[in-house]
């Protein structure tokens, strides 16, 4: 098969999807299983291009401007983003199927239709060329993703809509777009290359600046300040909170940091300003102010989303470490937490369809009735703690080697392994205190509840499964990273 | 080629008494589809003609230049025959049930009559070689725009094109001495004539009176600021067709006439060495960063984007001021993409306006609700306005920043980023009306019953989604647009037309 062919299926079989779903609203079994077989589909095509013996092949779809275009080309990273991204949507197809059903959810070809539509700019993302492509369809991605957030319509869901628009666009066009002017400016190119492309062409106090507009501008890493738009966003139905706001969204984001310290400014250069040492302290402190806000949320929801907070700047902080091992450390992150938080986040929603509740205070007692929820909720939470004979523990394990050998002042290298080690106690604290008092805590009324619905344990058993699995066989997602980070199939 | 230029003026100058004469709605309205669709066929083969630089000279009546009159087309003047036009039969087709509404029955024909002369008196502004004939078809268009303007369905309608008179007048005045005292010096009324034996008396001081003279009347037509005033509320009260046709194209061609008189009438080195690049940068930079000032400010959504015009105006008259190249390219392809952009809001203005008899926002709190689709275009139309990638708004703003940055100008390069950062509060302003707002209920004025079908604009919605995709088209596939300016900025520095 042809290589070229392969990147523009993987381009447009979610919107093909899109469309078709939206034309067969009428018969909802024959529209689920078209999101499923797309996504399916999709999976083999990035697998096909995964496996594929890399080609240096660039489509361009327009030129704006000479030297700004809108060019898609296939890089490891993105086919570790494309590979997770269209893995998990046919798993949530699946669980939304059962979700949105048992949930009575008005508009669900609407929902599936624009699911589809943010997919297709997730792949546009992943398969970007340059930053100017990469930012217009992170643009995209907003917006098709807003009329998910407010999906139930109520004030509550406007409000928070709202939030997420402001926060998600205000930021890019305040600070990643003039950052992004200014790397054009500045290197005349906005094309993505293996070691940058900043080297020696902007001066460290400008750098200074530059990185900070990067790490505000992409506010869907969720760094803090710029982090409330992803609570606020928990007032969509399950699976979008799961899908999207545990991995395609906010993936997108850490993607897109990725792509910048790897491909725009270069590691090296980042190392020689010597700048990543003060850079670091944002996403440090994001992970521990994130962790405590979580352990103060009492909504399950919520509680997931800053722990995704303080989960994404592990990826960040891997990164800006700028060794080997932390930025190993951090993609394999981008992998593991993305199994462990979609099974969260399924759980959450299994217990609120089965049970309407949403308190974590709630919770006690259930695990008794609901099994394999509570099963499959330790697992992801366990997975995320880093914990052995879970995927998330290999992730944790090259952060912290990274943290060790990190070549900064004695400060710094002393606070981040610190600060590593207090987040996972508080992981341990806000997560897996849950499934605890689910199994061992009395129920605090009578009432029995219902496992939930197949599907759903279905597509909760699939990613659970992967943590441990990846667990005993990381090599898929070491190999990927350690190409992404040697530069190897480039 | 050459002898259709000459229709693109006679078709409307035939049509247009002929429409006033038969005195049929029905029959005014497709007269003026006709002219619009005829001429907007012509105008593209021109352009397409001379998109590679070629320029056609066509000598009306046959009599030479500089005795006759001579009409003269490159890439530049094409391009904003092909907005005027294009604009024309847009405006032709959207306008259908919404003048019905807005202008007394025993009016229409006038109504359209007089459109059409606008349209006629704007196509010979951008065709003429002549500057006194220039001077006549700027009077024909100003004229009938206030009919046109006072025809608003507001009493309010009569002071706003009462003012509009009063200021195009003056304009129309200042022009008009401007040109005699260059007819003075130089003894002919041909702009290439005039330009080519410039050294022979740019001595004079009458010269650089008639310069100033047709610079400040040109300023005034163009509501450059500070002298905008007519426009908002000339904007705000017109019927909205008549917004939609004139915010499109009516400023531009002023501007358009504006770079003509200073790269072909006076040539570039005389006037680059007076102050006036740097007026016209301030008056760019105090333009956009006061228009959008205002715009935040206001509540009715037609009076908040006439401001933004003011605004936008002050990006084009800043590429100008800039005095290179690349400024040049981004006010010309500005004056295109600003004129696509505004189209689609101002005909989503008119649509709210259609359906529920107001613009003002605190009015329309929640209409997004009822009118998805027209809040769609709102929203694309405003990404546009702001500039933001992928939208035609960009492309301008990115050659003007780079041009900006050429001259190493920074302080056009701040006013451009917060009179976008402002863009994007004014845009917001409405979204967030439109559709944020709205938990009490919507408060109609004089609609109707039945409203849904009476209220339904298929024809009007899809003008305007056609321009909405073309905000998308023209920021992702710049071929047609960029390459026009491109090739009318070369042509401009090369110093004038070849002969």
């Amino acid at each position: 098969m042809n290589y070229p062919l392969m990147m523009i299926a993987a381009l447009i079989l979610p919107l093909i999807a899109t469309v078709l779903i939206s034309l067969l609203g009428r018969w909802p079994n024959i529209r689920e299983s078209v999101s499923a077989v797309t996504a399916a589909l999709l999976f083999a095509v990035i697998w096909w291009l995964f496996q594929a013996p890399a080609e240096a092949v660039t489509l361009v779809a327009a030129a704006p401007i000479e030297s700004l275009k809108i060019a898609f080309s296939v890089s490891r990273l993105g086919i570790l983003f494309a590979l997770i991204a269209s893995g998990l949507w046919l798993v949530t197809t699946i669980y939304a199927a059962g979700y949105m059903r048992a949930h009575y959810e008005k508009n669900q070809t609407r929902f599936f239709a624009l699911f589809a539509l943010a997919i297709a700019s997730v792949m546009a993302i992943a398969f970007s060329d340059n930053l100017f492509t990469l930012f217009i369809f992170y643009e995209v991605l907003t917006v098709s993703t807003y009329p998910l957030v407010t999906h139930a319509g109520t004030s509550a869901a406007r409000r928070g809509g709202k939030r997420y628009l402001l926060i998600l666009m205000g930021s890019s066009i305040g600070f990643f777009l003039p950052a992004m002017i200014i790397t054009w400016l500045s290197a005349g190119t906005l094309t993505f290359e293996h070691g940058g492309i900043l080297q020696g062409k902007v001066d460290t106090s400008w750098l200074w600046v530059l990185m900070l507009l990067f790490m505000f501008g992409v506010s869907k890493a969720g760094l803090m300040p710029f982090h409330r738009w992803l609570p606020s966003a928990m007032v969509a139905p399950t699976p979008v909170s799961a899908l999207l706001h545990a991995v395609a969204v906010v993936k997108a984001g850490v993607f897109t940091l990725l792509k910048v310290v790897l491909f725009i400014v270069g590691p090296d250069f980042l190392a020689q300003s010597e700048l990543s040492q003060y850079l670091l302290i944002v996403p440090m402190l994001t992970i521990l102010l994130a962790s405590l806000v979580a352990m103060t949320r009492n909504n399950l929801k919520e509680r997931l989303a800053y722990s995704t907070v303080s989960q994404l700047s592990y990826i960040v902080l891997g990164a800006f470490m700028l060794n080997q091992s932390g930025l190993i450390g951090g993609t394999m992150h981008l992998a593991m937490h993305a199994f462990a938080k979609i099974t969260l986040f399924f759980a959450a929603g299994a217990i609120l369809v089965a049970t309407h509740k949403t308190k974590v205070s709630e919770l006690n007692g259930l695990g008794r009735q609901m099994p394999f929820t509570f099963v499959f909720f330790a697992i992801g939470a366990m997975s995320i703690i880093g914990l052995p004979f879970f995927g998330g523990m290999w992730s944790k394990w090259y952060l912290v080697n990274g943290a060790v050998e990190f070549t900064g002042q004695p400060v710094m290298q002393w606070s981040l392994s610190i600060t590593l080690m207090i987040s996972t106690l508080l992981n341990i604290w806000y997560l897996l205190t849950i499934p605890m008092h689910a199994f061992f805590k009395p129920a605090t009324d009578n009432s029995t509840f219902k496992e939930a619905p197949v599907s759903c344990l279905i597509a909760m058993a699939v990613p659970a499964a992967m943590c441990i699995y990846f667990f005993f066989d990381p090599h898929l997602i070491y190999d990927l990273a350690s190409e992404i980070v040697t530069g190897d199939g480039q | 080629m050459e002898a259709y230029t000459v229709l693109l003026v006679v078709i409307p100058l035939i049509s247009a008494p002929l429409t006033a004469l038969i005195a049929n709605r029905h029959v005014a309205w497709g007269l003026s589809l006709l002219v619009g669709a005829a001429t907007f066929v012509i105008a593209l083969m021109l352009l397409q003609d001379v998109i590679t630089g070629r320029v056609i000279h066509y000598e009306l009546g046959g009599w030479k230049p500089p005795w006759g009159i001579e009409y003269v087309i490159d890439a530049l003047n094409a391009l904003v025959a092909v907005i005027v036009t294009a604009f024309a039969l847009l405006s032709v087709l959207f306008g259908r049930q919404s003048v019905e509404r807005e202008v007394h029955d025993s009016q229409l024909h006038l109504f359209y009559a007089a459109f059409q002369l606008v349209l006629l008196g704007l196509l010979g502004m951008a065709l003429t070689g002549d500057i006194f004939n220039l001077f006549v078809f700027l009077e024909i268009s100003s004229l009938s725009s206030y009919a046109l303007i006072a025809m608003g369905h507001k009493r309010q309608a009569l002071v706003a094109s009462f003012n509009y008179l009063i200021a195009g007048t003056l304009g129309a005045t200042f022009f008009l001495l401007g040109i005699g005292f260059l007819y003075a010096a130089s003894g002919t009324l041909n702009m290439a004539d005039i330009a080519s034996r410039f050294e022979q008396y740019d001595a004079m001081a009458l010269v650089i009176t008639a310069l100033l003279f047709i610079l400040i009347g040109l300023a005034l037509k163009a509501a450059a600021f500070p002298l905008h005033s007519w426009l908002p509320d000339a904007y705000t009260q017109a019927p909205s067709m008549v917004t939609v046709f004139l915010a499109s194209t009516s400023t531009k061609v002023a501007v358009y006439v504006l770079i003509r008189c200073l790269y072909h009438v006076f040539p570039q080195e005389y006037w680059s060495q007076l102050l006036l690049p740097s007026f016209l940068l301030l008056s760019g930079c105090l333009g956009m960063l006061y228009g959008s000032y205002k715009a935040i400010q206001q509540d009715s959504i037609k009076r908040l984007l006439a401001y933004s015009s003011v605004a936008q105006l002050g990006y084009m008259i800043v590429g100008i001021g800039l005095n290179n190249e690349t400024g040049l390219t981004a006010t010309v392809v500005h004056m295109f993409n600003h004129a696509i952009t505004k189209g689609a809001l101002f005909m989503a203005a008119g649509m709210v306006f259609y359906r529920m008899h107001t613009t003002s926002l605190h009015q329309l709190r929640g209409a997004g609700k009822t009118m998805p689709w027209t809040t769609g275009a709102f929203v694309i139309g405003g990404l546009s306005l702001i500039g933001v990638p992928g939208t035609a708004g960009f492309i301008s703003k990115w050659y003007l920043l780079q041009a900006a940055l050429e001259n190493n100008n920074y302080l056009v390069v701040a006013s451009l980023l917060i009179a976008s950062i402002m863009a994007i509060m004014y845009v917001w302003k409405i979204i967030e009306a439109l559709y944020f707002d709205g938990e009490e209920k919507l408060h109609l004025h004089q609609v109707p019953s039945g409203q849904d079908i009476v209220a339904a604009m298929p024809l009007a919605t899809l003008c305007c989604y056609l321009l909405v995709a073309a905000c998308i088209y023209f920021g992702l596939y710049t071929d047609l647009s960029l390459d026009a300016a491109k090739t009318a900025a070369q042509s401009l520095f090369a110093g004038g037309p070849a002969r």
